[in-house]
């Protein structure tokens, strides 16, 4: 056992038993597995407190008027919505997948760090639970938008710190997984499985953990000035004492468009994985896929004032802006390309995971399109702040982050619980998502473009029918979502009773290590390095 | 091979973490880097802060420009607060004095500064002061009403496409902070 815990940990001695017994086994693991399913639930809870939001939001959005909640509780809602879904759910979710798998992908016993590991889980929960405390304070949850742009930011009432510290949290936390995630990478792939070699999902995750070590701390650095100039009379956002508020939303976006990054590049990474399995070819471009991913990272980090081209900037500036984003669209394109490329003439067989990531290579791609329009600097200045940019960024974000995760879990839950998921409700869930995903934010494109403002409570009648749809589509997806639950519980408590075999899926192994090992994966895996390294990715 | 595994990881881990660091004071370097740029190319319409010592111009008298004022509080600052004339029609070159009011309405002293921003941006570097409100705090007694002048002029250099300079200043309360 080459793990470095047990050198350290006499805690730990009796690993070769499997774990231990009891809730305890939970607070103290430093089994990768472990960790990552304590992500993977966390983030499940998190889609579903942050679904909840969401559908005070439509609710309230059901009828013209004000229906339900006070328009401050309901601006609570769409700022939590936010940020329950991006740090809470798809975060955690993607950190799940990445403690469960890249251990086994690259055939290392464990994550480089185990015990620091465990720490950035509990931060996260720690982080959370103090976001979520804020919404029984005096003044309610932060309202001001998810960017905390300043100086609205400093209207919200006793929440404002505690929300602050919470992002210090969950960043310190983001930051500690990437370092594990770059330890385990860099120190401990088997012999033989070179960078090159590596399966795409661990590619995707080796850039998104430099994003994050690269943005995570910009952005506390950010909100630690929002503090201060609150606080501590400091002035970088105060223009009464000299500072700028757009200097806040330079800072924010610099970190931001990283981060929207950070949800989708491990997204490509499972959709890279899934689909070559299932359409029982290697994955098309290998080599292009990597680069890809690399330059849509580089890009990420000089176009970020397209998100203010309405603020104010010299022509110049919104000129760069807009040809350095058009330029995301290239090594986007090759994804795309090579995801269809791959599909070609395979001899593809359409289970829940596949159906997933089909949908997400469509619907994916229609979220792009429409960004690629509000690239487009002067056209945005209609787009800008309505429904339309909430239309694209869903698109990008459920269809495709939240459906590669569903389609993730489809995908290896045989190979954590050993039971075969139920491939009947699995399809179900999978079309009541794919057509109520549409139903939901569809007409959104339509109420943007007839100019209804994002973030607000009530709106004028003329946009009362498509609203109406939208809700009707939130509430089908959002009930619809349960069944996954139902699902994974079912699977866990044996499923159908079928006994799956080691590579689960037809070959699977020749693409990925973890279908090597047997079925469910055993507490520890690879103590010794794996014998061969499958190259059916190239 | 554990034990090399180990001292990989610290090696690593340092690094990374100081990265991490390094990039929790970009963020800070930012806030600089943001003033010297738009101080380079006057980028967001920030204007001097200190007064320009009188100089003669030679006095463009074949073309106006529009110079417009405008007056705003921040948040709930309990003033009032506005410009001698909405707008004026200004030679460029040509020296001019405007008034501006503004009363405390609170039986209060207070403390108060004025913001100025000009608008097109790039026209900044063109329009000059030799006299404002603006350069330092004001302090106002209870419910004390001041005439302040603002003494300008735009210079001949300023390029012909700009018809129109709007001169726009908030008035923040800074009582709490100043006092400290």
């Amino acid at each position: 056992m080459t793990a470095v815990v047990a050198e350290h940990d006499d805690h730990h001695d009796h690993h070769d038993h499997g774990p231990e017994k009891g809730v305890l086994r939970w607070i103290f693991t430093t089994n990768h597995k472990d960790i990552g399913t304590l992500y993977l639930v966390f983030g499940l809870i998190m889609f579903f407190v942050g679904g909840a939001m969401a559908l005070v939001i439509r609710s309230e959005l059901f009828e013209p008027g004000l229906q339900f909640v006070d328009p401050n509780f309901f601006n609570s809602m769409t700022t939590m919505h936010a940020l329950v879904m991006v740090f809470g759910a798809v975060m955690p979710a993607f950190v799940g997948l990445a403690n469960w798998m890249i251990p086994m992908m690259i055939g290392a016993p464990d994550m480089a760090l185990p015990r620091m590991n465990n720490m950035s889980f509990w931060m996260l929960v720690a982080g959370v639970l103090l976001l979520a405390s804020t919404l029984f304070m005096e003044g309610g949850a932060p309202s001001g938008g998810w960017t905390f742009y300043p100086p609205l930011v400093f209207q919200n009432g006793k929440s404002f710190p505690f929300a602050i510290f919470s992002v210090h949290l969950l960043g310190i936390s983001s930051i500690m997984g990437a370092i594990n995630v770059i330890a385990t990478i860099f120190n401990m792939r088997a012999p033989g499985m070179t960078l090159m070699k590596m399966p795409l999902f661990v590619w995707t995750w080796l850039i998104t953990a430099f994003l994050l070590i690269a943005i995570m701390p910009v952005f506390a650095g950010a909100v630690t000035m929002l503090l201060t100039d609150k606080f501590f009379d400091t002035s970088f956002f105060d223009a009464a004492g000299g500072g700028d508020p757009v200097l806040y939303q330079h800072i924010f976006w610099f970190f931001g468009h990283p981060e929207v990054y950070v949800m989708i590049l491990p997204t490509f990474g499972v959709a890279s994985t899934i689909i070559p399995v299932f359409a029982r070819k290697p994955l098309f471009g290998y080599a292009s896929m990597v680069y890809a991913t690399g330059a849509i990272a580089f890009l990420s980090f000089i176009v970020w004032a397209h998100h203010m081209f309405t603020v104010g900037m010299p022509v110049a500036g919104e000129l760069y802006f807009m040809y350095a984003t058009m330029l995301i669209a290239i090594p986007t394109g090759v994804k795309v390309f090579n995801w269809t490329a791959t599909m070609w003439k395979g001899s593809m067989t359409f289970e829940t995971p596949m159906l997933f990531s089909i949908a997400f290579v469509v619907l994916f791609t229609m979220g792009g399109f429409t960004g690629l329009m509000m690239s487009v600097a002067p056209v945005d200045f209609q787009y800008h702040d309505t429904y339309f940019i909430v239309a694209h960024f869903h698109y990008t974000l459920v269809p495709a982050s939240i459906f590669i995760l569903m389609a993730a879990g489809y995908f290896w839950l045989p190979k954590w619980t050993g039971n075969m998921y139920n491939e009947k409700i699995g399809r179900l869930h999978f079309w009541l998502s794919a057509v109520s995903v549409n139903i939901l934010f569809f007409p959104q494109h339509f109420l943007g473009l007839a100019g209804m403002p994002r973030r607000i409570p009530d709106y004028a009648i003329q946009f009362a029918d498509w609203n109406m749809v939208s809700s009707i589509g939130a509430f089908i997806y959002g009930f619809s979502q349960l069944l996954f639950v139902y699902i994974v519980i079912d699977t866990i408590r044996g499923g159908t009773g079928e006994k799956v075999s080691d590579e689960v899926w037809e070959d699977a192994s020749k693409h990925s290590l973890e279908w090597t090992v047997p079925s469910p994966a055993p507490y520890h895996t690879f103590s010794t390095p794996p014998a061969r390294i499958p190259t059916e990715h190239f | 091979m554990s034990e090399d595994i180990g001292q990989k990881n610290t090696k690593l881990v340092r690094k990374l973490a100081l990265v991490a660091i390094a990039m929790f004071g970009f963020g800070y370097a930012l806030v600089p880097l943001y003033d010297v740029l738009c101080d380079l190319t006057g980028l967001n319409g920030k204007v001097e802060g200190q007064a320009v010592q009188e100089v003669a111009y030679q006095v463009d008298n074949s073309r106006e420009v529009t110079v417009e004022f405008l007056t705003s509080l921040n948040e709930s600052t309990p003033m009032l607060f506005r410009s001698e004339v909405k707008s004026m029609k200004v030679h460029p070159g040509e020296y001019y004095t405007v008034n501006f009011y503004a009363k405390n309405t609170t039986n209060m002293p207070m403390i108060a500064q004025a913001i100025p921003s000009i608008t097109p941006g790039l026209a900044a570097e063109f329009f000059k002061k030799t006299q404002c409100f603006c350069f330092t705090e004001q302090t106002f007694a209870a419910n004390e009403e001041k005439t302040m002048p603002v003494r300008f002029v735009v210079e001949p250099t300023l390029p012909e496409r700009y018809k129109t300079v709007t001169l726009a200043y908030t008035f923040f309360d800074n009582t709490n902070i100043s006092k400290k």
